[in-house]
């Protein structure tokens, strides 16, 4: 790769943060507790019983990413909160300090944490547009070249010399907007920006973006947990969580690896006790799943056609005699597009429990599946009574064994009927 | 070859590691600071920016009375309404330039938290809109001046007088110098935002604004020139009235501490800027 074509290049990038409070917050505070210490007395500051964190209690907000964006690409950024997004883009906007570690930038960077930074209350449309274009790095000079463009795309021409205080807080963004779209800089990051205002708007603004990327080649760092728009503006995605960058490349891998981040390895024997379940279940969760076991497998990767037996154990408080059991199932992008129920579970008893069940995806297109398990029980009128709902219960890959293209999921949908026979 | 780079982030390691040019830069966003403060401060107001005058108006006709008539403190033969107000309109110059650029990191924290420029362009905007506040009261200053000049009072305009911008300078610098000291420490700790207030007032006791130096025993007049803030009054005073001492030697050492105070200020700052969102 040819060095000149280098936006940015982080090295080993990591931030340290302090766990527990900072300092004792006043000067007095800070004296006390150093003095106790130099007597090797108790801190007179801290609170007695709580856990008291060690000096060098540190939580890594990022863990050495390493990572070359080049010119012209849109780079989306995904991970789970907390992954360290935030403080990424808040080092690379300069905002804050890195701890260790490098990033080299050519060209001017702006960054959008936030829509409107700096704008004044008082001023008007057009005197905040000077303000914050200079505060995002723009010259008078520039803005006065731009002004015209900046507020034929706010859509706010009417009320430009109208204080901003008055304007509704759609406007307020779209004026915002409108400044950091026309940005000089030859980088430009931005955090969840167009989260806010009105669909039309937001196509608009996701249009701008990518018209800026590809015919002036400017680079674009996108943060967001909107995966539509990531799909729509990012030629390249990184997926972060805790802190390391675990995938770097494909939109739609990305999307996928972000969606089962949480899905560990593919184990076929899944421990329930732990997993995320329904909180509000009317009947106290009378039963529970204890584990669930893929039989026979090594790991939980199946063929569209093959019938998998699954054993589950659980664990009663109450007997049930008529016990009914549904898997129900989510594909990558959160939407819930199945159901498979056993009805004759039979009766289920105080104590431990064994249920084993054949189980057959057939329908499924190929792709990966979180499945979620649920106890149940009806009465004589109809009404359904669940015990239990384990919400994550396992994730599993559909495999179809003779496909020669990429099922896409988000094109096509996730049921894949059975194949249309040519006469 | 190895790759020029705009920019490079790292944990900074270097003290001196100023980066003055980039300030420079950003003159155009400083100005608009200024402009945004001039604008926003008297909008809906009545009178506007006659508040300018009637501040320092009413403050030395409170002290003219009270000083003067009660208290009937010296005043070097120069009328006592001149007196004070010479004394009143710098200090409350320094004092706000102190007092705002104080503030610097916790009051911008939400824009500082969001997008990166040179931190020191807003302490200099600050130290800028003060001036024009500090001129249009310096311009009153002077009206008062020559109209007790024309009655005949007894005072009169010495080559002192010419230093005039060059006080004014050190002022604003002094006071911007221990601001952004104080902002930079206040990050962590909020007490001295409270000190500052009370400090500054009790700071205007240890300078001669309400007394002449004049008045004070030599011992004690060398220890309160000790202080940058009182040649810089007294030298005013005495280029504008031709009153009270001149205290040109202590004025050098003012000069020094100026520049030790900004430059320590701007290094504290500076190291401070870079990691001050995470301990706000």
């Amino acid at each position: 790769m040819d060095e000149r074509d280098i936006a940015i290049k982080i090295t080993g990038l990591k931030k340290k943060y302090r766990l527990g409070v900072i300092g004792g917050g006043t000067l007095k505070g800070d004296i006390e507790s150093w003095l106790a210490k130099k007597r090797g007395k108790d801190d007179p500051n801290s609170k007695l019983g709580s856990k008291t964190y060690e000096k060098n209690e540190t939580f890594m907000a990022l863990d050495g990413i390493n990572l070359t964006v080049n010119k012209g690409e849109r780079l989306g950024i995904i991970g789970h909160n907390g992954a360290g997004k935030s403080t990424l883009l808040k080092i690379l906007s300069r905002v804050t300090a890195p701890t260790e570690g490098r990033i080299c930038i050519d060209g001017r960077i702006s960054s959008m944490l936030e829509v409107g930074t700096g704008f004044s209350g008082e001023l008007t449309g057009r005197e905040n547009i000077y303000l914050n274009g200079a505060i995002l790095g723009m010259t008078r000079a520039e803005v006065t070249s731009k002004i015209d463009q900046i507020i034929e795309f706010s859509e706010c021409a009417q009320f430009i010399d109208t204080p901003v205080k008055r304007y509704s807080s759609g406007m307020y963004v779209k004026l915002a907007f409108a400044v950091a779209a026309h940005l000089d800089s030859e980088i430009l990051v931005m955090d969840e920006v167009l989260a806010v205002g009105d669909m039309k708007f937001q196509q608009k603004c996701l249009g701008k973006m990518s018209d800026v990327s590809s015919s002036e080649g400017r680079t674009v760092l996108y943060v967001s947990h909107n995966m539509s728009t990531i799909r729509q503006l990012c030629s390249r995605c990184v997926v972060l969580d805790h802190g390391k960058l675990v995938y770097d490349g494909e939109v739609e891998n990305a999307i996928a690896i972000y969606s089962d981040i949480r899905k560990g390895e593919k184990k076929p024997k899944i421990d329930l006790r732990n997993a995320i379940r329904y909180k509000d279940l009317k009947m106290m969760r009378q039963v529970s799943f204890l584990t669930a076991e893929f039989l026979d497998k090594e790991e939980t990767v199946f063929d569209v056609d093959e019938t998998v037996r699954l054993k589950l154990t659980l664990d009663s408080k109450i007997d049930i005699h008529r016990a009914k059991i549904r898997l129900g199932i989510y594909d990558i992008y959160n939407r819930k597009i199945a159901s498979a129920i056993c009805d004759n579970v039979g009766s289920i008893h105080k104590g431990g429990n064994e249920v084993t069940l054949d189980i057959s995806f057939e329908g499924l297109a190929e792709g990966t599946y979180r499945g979620e398990l649920i106890v149940f029980d009806n009465n004589d009128y109809g009404t359904i009574m669940e015990y239990d709902i384990v919400l994550e219960a396992f994730f599993f890959e559909l495999k179809h064994p003779l496909m020669e293209y990429n099922w896409n999921a988000r094109k096509w949908g996730a049921v894949r009927l059975t194949d249309m026979k040519k006469i | 070859m190895e790759k020029k780079w705009t920019a490079i982030i790292e944990p900074q390691k270097r003290i001196f590691d100023l980066n003055l040019k980039e300030v420079w830069q950003y003159k155009d966003l400083i100005w608009l600071f200024v402009k945004r403060d001039f604008t926003t401060k008297f909008k809906q107001t009545i009178l506007g920016p006659l508040w300018y005058i009637i501040q320092p108006l009413f403050t030395t006709i409170v002290q003219t009375f009270v000083f003067g008539n009660i208290a009937k403190l010296p005043t070097d033969g120069v009328p006592q309404f001149l007196f004070y107000m010479a004394g009143n309109v710098p200090w409350a110059y320094f004092s706000s330039c102190l007092q705002s650029t104080s503030n610097t990191f916790v009051g911008n924290a939400s824009v500082f938290g969001k997008v990166y420029f040179p931190r020191l362009t807003t302490p200099i905007a600050t130290v800028i809109s003060s001036l024009f506040n500090f001129i249009v009261q310096f311009v009153m200053f002077l009206g008062f001046t020559l109209y007790f000049f024309l009655t005949g009072a007894n005072i009169h305009i010495t080559w002192v007088a010419a230093l005039t911008p060059l006080f004014i300078a050190q002022m604003a610098i002094l006071g911007m110098g221990f601001g952004i000291i104080i902002s930079s420490l206040t990050t962590k700790y909020r007490d001295l935002q409270v000190l500052v207030g009370f400090g500054v007032s009790l700071w205007m006791y240890a300078t001669p604004v309400i007394y002449s130096g004049s008045t004070l025993s030599p011992k004690l007049y060398s220890l309160m020139m000790l202080n940058p803030m009182a040649p810089i009054i007294e030298l005013l005073r005495y280029g504008w009235l031709g009153s009270g001492t001149l205290p040109l030697l202590y004025w050098g050492i003012s000069l020094i501490t100026t520049f030790i105070v900004l430059f320590i200020g701007i290094i504290i700052f500076n190291k401070v800027e870079k990691t001050f969102m995470d301990t706000v």
